[in-house]
């Protein structure tokens, strides 16, 4: 039985008196498709960032591909493969979608050791640089200043950064956000396109996007896991409708 | 090929590419050396003064580093290598590399510095480097001449050469060819993949390190190098006026190479020098006029620079640039 | 020794005062106030004009010091400084050297460059008998006006309704708005209390320094800023602790190491932003 492609084992984080993750342990398969659901409030984010290293656990470890990676520095996660996006869009405002996707890329090929080299003269990055653009979208404004684009292809630019780095492991922290209605299609048909061999967990509050999307939901509340399962089950379960009544749900 | 490869290609080649604008800048500076003979020392000061801003234009406008104790390395870097000439090594280009090579240890020693705590603590620690290497040149004067500063004479460059007071426009030749030697290697840096990461620290440091990109690591490296930079126009400046004074080590030499920076525009590497020009004539203008009052301008510029916003000015230019030449962007961003 | 305790602990507090405006501007607007010595300057220079044109007592200067420059420090803050409130910390620090290098020449255009002396009272001069040490009574006045003030300071901080709400305001802005605390005018006060206790401090600096000249500003910004950097910007306790520390040090170190002279400080202050980068006292992960 192969490894789960990420995986987190009791993990505990604490704020001073508050307890923002309890004991969270999940497993993500090789080429998952799994969504992370949950009202406000939730510690999603948290978990993102405590599977990420951007905060370190007050207990518990996680595990890329069976190794323990929980002392690693988030970029040194990235190298390994863990790659992720922010609700937020993160983003280069004065660089281009060519220029941002063509820095990770080489990034990824050398390290940034290199103070020679010409960035942009190897071909196969300016082909990688191409197909990525191409995939989502994003080549006829693919040479001004990221801060010019429309909401919609900068959110498509952030998913894009993080496909860049090739991860084994992709986590997608609302990545329909704040997207206008006429571009959201943009999104669905990016996420369905992902490719297969990736792992990825999604956050999102969009319940279309995630019944569409994954084969696995998790529901977190307060911290802790409170179940899993296939899409029916969790729509079904009466604990979770619980949690959600009150609450604006789109499915 | 792919449709938009070439598209792509030479738009990541942008920055490497020599514009026209460039070859006609540097060859009116050596003209303006040749031309104006007289006023060699001037020129001197202006060129010296531009290695100076654009080591700092190095971590400010490249990194976005904030320094507000850059004269560390310009001392450093200066006492090299005066004491290295002082002892008889008089050759120039030994006490350039000498000097680049201090200004550099000095710099990988206190980056870690830089990168904890708070942006004051950051200010506080350049700050407090600069003063505190200026104090040990103080203390040991028996090394460095003290308050009285060092003196000494330069042998020729290369062995040819003469510079000091007789060869001034010797000095400020070589102080050319090293400006531009140094210019076009960070101009090499900033093009490079390298100088590309340090664009993305600079605009989005949580998203750098997201993409993979170890940033402290990289913000060392830059500053170690603008430190050697700041080091070799230390020496180039002891060398070219013949002696090394405790004043390089003063906050104002720091507050004015970084006035010179933001005068010029920091992010594209000829800010720096386009503002030693303009600060040093200016100064040598109103000098003459209200000796010491200079000050006082430069204060008022500066409000007045931050208060119409940097980042408006050139983002006006910016779009002004784009409707008269769509689809090409000005070289660089701004700091 | 116990003169240069004595003495050091007089400096120390003279500091205190000098750079308590500027370690709250810090902690509360997170503003990088690089001109707070030009204040300082501004109320030394009333104080000694005052005694020596117009003979005025030294004691009935003081208040007016302290006025002064609150009253332009209010006026500045209004009109200019709350522009680049949100700015980079390169902005703050351009526009604030830019604001000290138009007033150095200004005080030297009118009052000319060689320092305005201070002449003590009769009643502060000289010095008295302490358990057989011989103890500057100048200093001794220092450390009990400052130390009142500084104590007047924590009163209030802690007492007052004021207090209280200038505290929640430097833990939180935003919360602190939104729970109907006037920011703006807390910000001008603040800022009109920091400016003022600055040209108190630079009036009874005047005869520590030898005379008010219009170097003032930056000969002795670095001073305030080390206070700031070791002693952190969360309360006056960490600020008066930084302030006596290096004061002490100064004045200890240049007399039984000259040779080492200014480096002392320099060094303590590197090695305290190596070792607690959000300075010695502060609690925890400060600013």
């Amino acid at each position: 039985m192969t490894a789960p492609a990420l995986e987190a084992r009791g993990l505990v984080r604490q704020f001073g008196g508050l307890l923002a993750t309890d004991d969270v342990s999940f497993q993500l398969a090789p080429g998952a498709r799994q969504a992370l659901i949950g009202p406000n409030g939730a510690g999603k984010t948290t978990l993102i960032n405590l599977l990420t290293g951007v905060i370190k656990p007050s207990q518990g470890a996680v595990l890329l591909d069976g190794e323990d990676i929980t002392a690693l520095a988030s970029y040194d996660r990235v190298r390994r493969g863990l790659a992720r996006t922010f609700q937020i869009n993160q983003l280069f405002p004065d660089m281009s979608p060519i220029e941002s996707i063509g820095l990770a890329i080489s990034e990824r090929h050398h390290g940034g050791a290199d103070f020679w080299r010409v960035a942009g003269g190897r071909r196969d990055i300016a082909e990688e640089v191409e197909e990525l653009l191409t995939t989502f979208g994003l080549i006829d404004r693919m040479d001004e200043p990221t801060r010019f684009l429309p909401y919609g292809k900068q959110r498509l630019l952030e998913i894009a950064l993080a496909l860049a780095c090739k991860p084994r492991v992709l986590l997608l922290d609302e990545p329909a956000a704040g997207v206008p209605e006429d571009e959201r299609h943009d999104i669905l048909r990016a996420l369905a396109a992902l490719p297969g061999d990736v792992a990825i967990l999604l956050i999102e509050h969009d319940m279309d996007l995630v019944f569409n999307f994954a084969t696995r939901i998790s529901v977190l509340v307060a911290g802790r896991l409170l179940c899993e399962g296939a899409p029916k089950d969790i729509a079904q379960d009466p604990r979770v409708r619980a949690v959600y009544l009150g609450e604006d749900a789109h499915g | 090929m792919r449709p938009h490869e070439q598209r792509i290609a030479q738009h990541l080649h942008r920055r490497a590419r020599w514009r026209w604008s460039e070859i006609a800048f540097w060859i009116a500076v050596v003209v303006i050396v040749f031309v104006i003979p007289s006023r060699a020392s001037l020129i001197n000061e202006i060129l010296v003064n531009g290695l100076f801003a654009l080591s700092l234009d190095l971590i400010l406008g490249l990194a976005g580093v904030v320094s507000l104790g850059h004269a560390a390395f310009l001392g450093v870097g200066a006492y090299a290598a005066g004491i290295l000439a002082a002892q008889g090594l008089d050759d120039p280009t030994l006490g350039l590399l000498v000097g680049g090579l201090f200004g550099g240890v000095l710099g990988l020693v206190t980056a870690p510095l830089l990168l904890r705590g708070s942006d004051l603590t950051r200010l506080m620690v350049t700050l407090g480097v600069s003063l505190m290497f200026g104090e040990i040149a103080n203390r040991a004067s028996w090394l460095t001449g003290g308050a009285d500063g060092l003196e000494f004479t330069m042998g020729k460059v290369l062995g040819l050469f003469p510079i000091g007071f007789t060869g001034q426009r010797n000095a400020a030749l070589y102080s050319l060819v090293v400006l531009f030697v140094l210019f076009v290697l960070a101009r090499r840096i900033r093009q490079s993949p390298f100088g590309l990461s340090l664009t993305a620290v600079r605009e989005n440091r949580l998203r750098a390190g997201a993409l993979g990109i170890a940033t402290h690591r990289r913000i060392i490296g830059v500053y170690a190098i603008s430190a050697a930079y700041a080091g070799v126009a230390g020496a180039l400046l002891a060398q070219t006026t013949a002696i090394a004074s405790l004043d390089l080590f003063d906050f104002h030499r720091s507050a004015d190479v970084m006035l010179m920076l933001i005068i010029g525009g920091a992010g594209y590497l000829y800010g720096g020098i386009i503002g030693a020009a303009l600060f040093v004539v200016l100064r040598d203008f109103i000098a003459s006029a209200t000796p010491q009052y200079w000050e006082f301008w430069i204060g008022l510029l500066l409000v007045v620079l931050v208060l119409t916003g940097r980042d408006r000015v050139s983002a006006l230019v910016l779009r002004a640039a784009r409707t008269i030449m769509p689809n090409s962007l000005k070289q660089g961003g701004s700091a | 020794m116990l003169t240069i305790l004595i003495d050091g602990v007089g400096y120390g507090m003279l500091l205190f005062v000098l750079a308590a405006g500027l370690s709250v501007t810090l902690g509360l607007m997170n503003f990088i106030n690089l001109a707070h010595g030009a204040f300082g300057m501004l109320g030394g220079y009333v104080t000694v004009l005052l005694m020596n044109r117009l003979g005025v007592p030294f004691l009935v200067t003081l208040p007016l010091a302290f006025l002064v420059p609150a009253l332009v420090g209010v006026a500045m803050e209004r009109t200019l400084y709350r522009r680049l409130y949100g700015s980079s910390p390169l902005d703050q620090v351009l526009f604030t050297i830019g604001l000290v290098f138009m007033a150095m020449p200004i005080a030297n255009y009118l009052l000319g460059d060689s320092p305005q002396q201070m002449h003590l009272p009769e009643w502060l001069k000289g010095r008295y008998e302490f358990a057989g040490f011989g103890v500057g009574v100048y200093r001794s006045f220092l450390i009990v006006v400052c130390g009142a003030i500084a104590l007047a300071l924590q009163v209030f901080l802690v007492g007052t309704r004021f207090g209280a709400r200038l505290r929640a305001a430097v833990d939180d802005p935003t919360v602190a708005s939104g729970l109907g605390i006037d920011v703006d005018r807390l910000f001008a006060i603040t800022f009109a209390v920091g400016s003022g206790l600055a040209g108190l401090g630079g009036a009874l600096a005047a005869d520590v320094v030898g005379g008010i000249d219009p170097s003032f500003p930056t000969k002795f910004m670095v001073m305030f800023l080390i206070v700031v950097a070791i002693g952190g910007t969360n309360g006056i306790l960490g600020a008066l602790l930084g302030a006596l520390l290096i004061g002490v040090l100064d004045v200890a170190g240049k007399y039984y190491i000259p040779s080492l002279g200014a480096f002392i400080i320099y060094a303590v202050m590197l090695v305290t932003l190596i070792v607690r980068p959000q300075g010695l006292f502060a609690k925890g992960d400060g600013r």
